[in-house]
């Protein structure tokens, strides 16, 4: 390998770049677009669930029990239904997520010490929140009842009893439960593997699909050295990404870095290795840019983003989709930063992690050099 | 007119189709992504792996641990002799929560002022973290509801009458009944949302390279000086994709239901006119980048740049609701948030164009205008 060929080729790579500059912009642009979106406008918590009430019993008692739940900050009052049937149409044109009917003895029944009954109906499409907003009526309305109690224990002159067991909560490692806090580290990780992707995908498939690769072929320059010279911009651009992304984090959304910086850049650097000479491996097959790039797409961004654990949670899902998750590099690559991040811990956790990477990072080089053949088929 | 528009077709589609590689990565991967997301995107959580840590050793303290041990929501993976273990475990993610049971349990519960119950959790992953806490609470709650029943009961001095409300559960009891989806599946919710997001994708990735390909190579200079009209090559460089765009419809439908089998309760012709005007916003965008890039790179790039919070923002995983107000008024932009309000009103409530209406025109307003812009675009950058 010689040093000068090498030279030249990243030089030429970069030229191609700095000849781009809106490639290069969006580069950037990309990883602070998903910074920001994921900072500021998306969130998974559920509240001010748009809620329609159906009071039949018109009671003070039943105003007092729709009052507790439109004044949490979970609900929010969004129309009071005529009747049951404009209940269902808000349900099913979407204008409210939830049903609250009290029916018309509910009063009357609380104060016979029978059991009173409400209604919570729920719109189910979106299972998730669905299951959290059930989750805080049965709350809301265990608090109300556990109130009504109390109060007709003082009247019984029993006097008020603790619940015998209390259970004390406590949150390690993110206390006040932010989610940026799991968001920013995974999705460096997301961001990464797609920039990979969409930066190498066309790098050699270009030469071919424009007819240069002839002309490169036809220089001394060796295979090594053109692999390494094509992979030595994207590995720039991806570190200045990767930095921006920790400085993003740091300084915009003040997520805490608990581990160590250097460590995480430098297993980082693993990741980006492997993911960019996956992507020049794809290139390399397919010698067509539109192909290559979905490919990679496939490869890249949905494993990355839905079998890494970085949103959904590797435990829950099926056996199979499980063992497919270990030949995700993604997904050891969002342990290690979610380790580093949020509990601070080093290479005498992590070491497993970090050699699958290298292992990962080594295939992939290595698969690239071999692939790459300097003729014409 | 029709001569041309068909030779037109008929490249394109040789094109797209020529690639034996291309025909599979045209059809395989809507299907890989539709049973990824079916059987991984899931945000119900079970099988919570707990250790325990149980310094009372009671009956009283094992039948709490029971109590955690029976339900479908954890799994005791892990027992405790000290607390740096728990420590370790969790460090290394191999348990979620902890029970912490402190010596003195059995003796203080039977107390006035009572007792408690440590529980520790990995808070690593907020979301999961507070359904954690939620179950753990409950079950908590439970088991000490049943000794304050067990300790009413025995009081003297007051006529059971009274005493009725404690054994229900606290007096008022909840109803809950889930519409359109009544076992609370997620899987019902993502996979007409694939739909919608597949359907995106494709079209506009095939649309964008298709055109940025012609010029990239030096191809498009021929197709001017041929006898083609610019009508007739914006038609046909769309019409194939969108075809493309159906045949994907249909397959991942297919699958959806026959796999999957995630209800479809309204009308697939209803559906299919909703596709085709989403199909109009989908390929003006496809023309709009085109005509703003200059290599399939940059096309690539500005592609996922409109693509990403497309998605992200068009209620697909994150509730708009939820959203910031001034995100909430940009999504009104995004094409795809009127389509996943159409596709999931069928499939999972049956809606029908009585109440989808006010969807399909702002959707039908949306693509009529991106389209023409940006053919009125292409038509002036081709002369």
């Amino acid at each position: 390998m010689k040093l000068v060929r090498l030279k030249a080729i990243a030089l030429k790579e970069f030229l191609h770049i700095a000849r781009d500059p809106r490639s290069l912009a969006l580069a950037v642009s990309i990883p602070v677009l998903l910074l920001l979106l994921f900072g500021y406008a998306l969130t998974l918590d559920v509240d001010r669930i748009p809620t329609v009430v159906h009071d039949l019993d018109r009671t003070p008692r039943s105003r007092d029990l729709a009052d507790h739940f439109l004044g949490s900050k979970y609900f929010q009052l969004q129309a009071v239904a005529r009747n049951y049937s404009h209940l269902q149409e808000l349900l099913d044109s979407g204008q409210a997520l939830m049903g609250l009917v009290i029916p018309a003895n509910f009063s009357r029944d609380l104060e016979l010490n029978r059991e009173a009954t409400i209604q919570v109906l729920m719109d189910g499409t979106d299972a998730n929140t669905a299951t959290i907003a059930l989750g805080y009526a049965s709350a809301i309305t265990l608090l109300y009842s556990q109130g009504l109690l109390a109060e007709k224990m003082n009247r019984l002159g029993v006097g008020k009893i603790s619940p015998p067991i209390e259970p004390r909560i406590r949150i390690w490692f993110n206390p006040d439960l932010e989610s940026k806090n799991f968001i920013v580290p995974g999705l460096i990780a997301v961001i990464m593997a797609i920039l990979a992707a969409i930066l190498t995908s066309g790098t050699i498939s270009r030469e071919w699909e424009r007819g240069t690769m002839e002309q490169l072929i036809s220089t001394p320059i060796r295979n090594e050295e053109l692999i390494l010279g094509k992979l030595i911009p994207y590995f720039v651009i991806g570190m200045i990404d990767l930095s921006l992304s920790v400085a993003m984090g740091k300084f915009l959304f003040a997520v805490t870095l608990r581990g160590n910086g250097l460590l995480l850049f430098s297993l980082a650097s693993l990741f980006l290795l492997g993911a960019i000479c996956q992507g020049v491996v794809v290139s390399i097959i397919t010698k067509n840019q539109l192909l290559s790039s979905q490919i990679s797409i496939i490869l890249s961004y949905l494993p990355t983003f839905i079998l890494s654990g970085f949103i959904y949670p590797i435990s829950n899902m099926p056996q199979v989709i499980q063992s497919i998750t270990y030949v995700v590099p993604g997904r050891y690559f969002v342990a290690i930063l979610k380790g580093i991040y949020s509990k601070g811990i080093g290479m005498e956790i992590l070491w497993i992690e970090a050699l699958l990477l290298a292992i990962y990072a080594a295939a992939m080089t290595f698969w690239a050099y071999r692939r790459f053949k300097k003729r014409i088929d | 007119m029709l001569q041309r528009l068909k030779s037109m077709f008929i490249k394109e589609f040789i094109q797209a189709l020529r690639n034996p590689r291309m025909r599979l990565i045209l059809f395989l991967p809507p299907l890989i992504q539709l049973i990824i997301f079916g059987y991984a995107a899931n945000t119900d959580i079970r099988n919570i792996s707990l250790a325990i840590y149980d310094l009372d050793n009671t009956p009283e303290s094992r039948e709490m641990i029971e109590h955690f041990a029976s339900s479908s929501y954890f799994r005791i993976s892990h027992r405790a002799a000290n607390p740096r273990e728990i420590r370790r475990w969790m460090d290394e993610g191999k348990i979620s929560a902890a029970l912490q049971i402190n010596d003195g349990f059995a003796r203080e519960s039977r107390q006035r002022q009572g007792t408690s119950v440590q529980i520790i959790v990995d808070g690593t992953d907020s979301n999961t973290a507070s359904v954690v806490m939620t179950y753990a609470q409950r079950i908590v709650a439970e088991y000490s509801r049943r000794i304050l029943v067990e300790r009413i009961r025995t009081l003297p001095n007051i006529p059971d009458e009274m005493k009725k409300p404690f054994f229900t559960r606290g007096g008022i009891e909840v109803q809950s009944r889930a519409f359109f989806n009544p076992n609370l599946e997620s899987r019902n919710f993502y996979v007409p949302g694939i739909m919608a997001f597949l359907i995106m994708l494709v079209t506009l990735i095939l649309t964008t390279m298709a055109i940025v390909r012609e010029r990239e190579i030096g191809t498009m200079e021929q197709l001017i000086v041929s006898p083609i009209r610019p009508v007739e090559l914006i038609l046909g460089k769309t019409i194939p994709f969108a075809l493309i765009g159906y045949i994907d419809v249909l397959l991942v439908t297919g699958v959806g239901v026959f796999w999957f089998e995630v209800p479809i309760r309204g009308s697939l012709a209803l559906l299919l006119a909703a596709t085709t005007i989403y199909l109009l916003s989908t390929l003006g965008i496809g023309l709009f980048i085109s005509t703003i890039s200059r290599t399939q790179q940059q096309a690539m790039m500005t592609m996922f740049f409109f693509f990403i919070p497309a998605i992200l923002l068009s209620g697909f995983v994150f509730p708009i609701a939820n959203m910031p107000e001034v995100v909430q008024y940009l999504s009104y932009a995004d094409p795809l948030r009127y389509f996943l309000v159409i596709i999931r009103g069928i499939f999972l409530k049956g809606n029908g164009f009585d109440i989808l209406w006010p969807q399909m025109l702002a959707l039908a307003v949306l693509g009529a205008t991106v389209f023409t812009f940006s053919s009125l675009r292409f038509r002036k950058r081709l002369e």
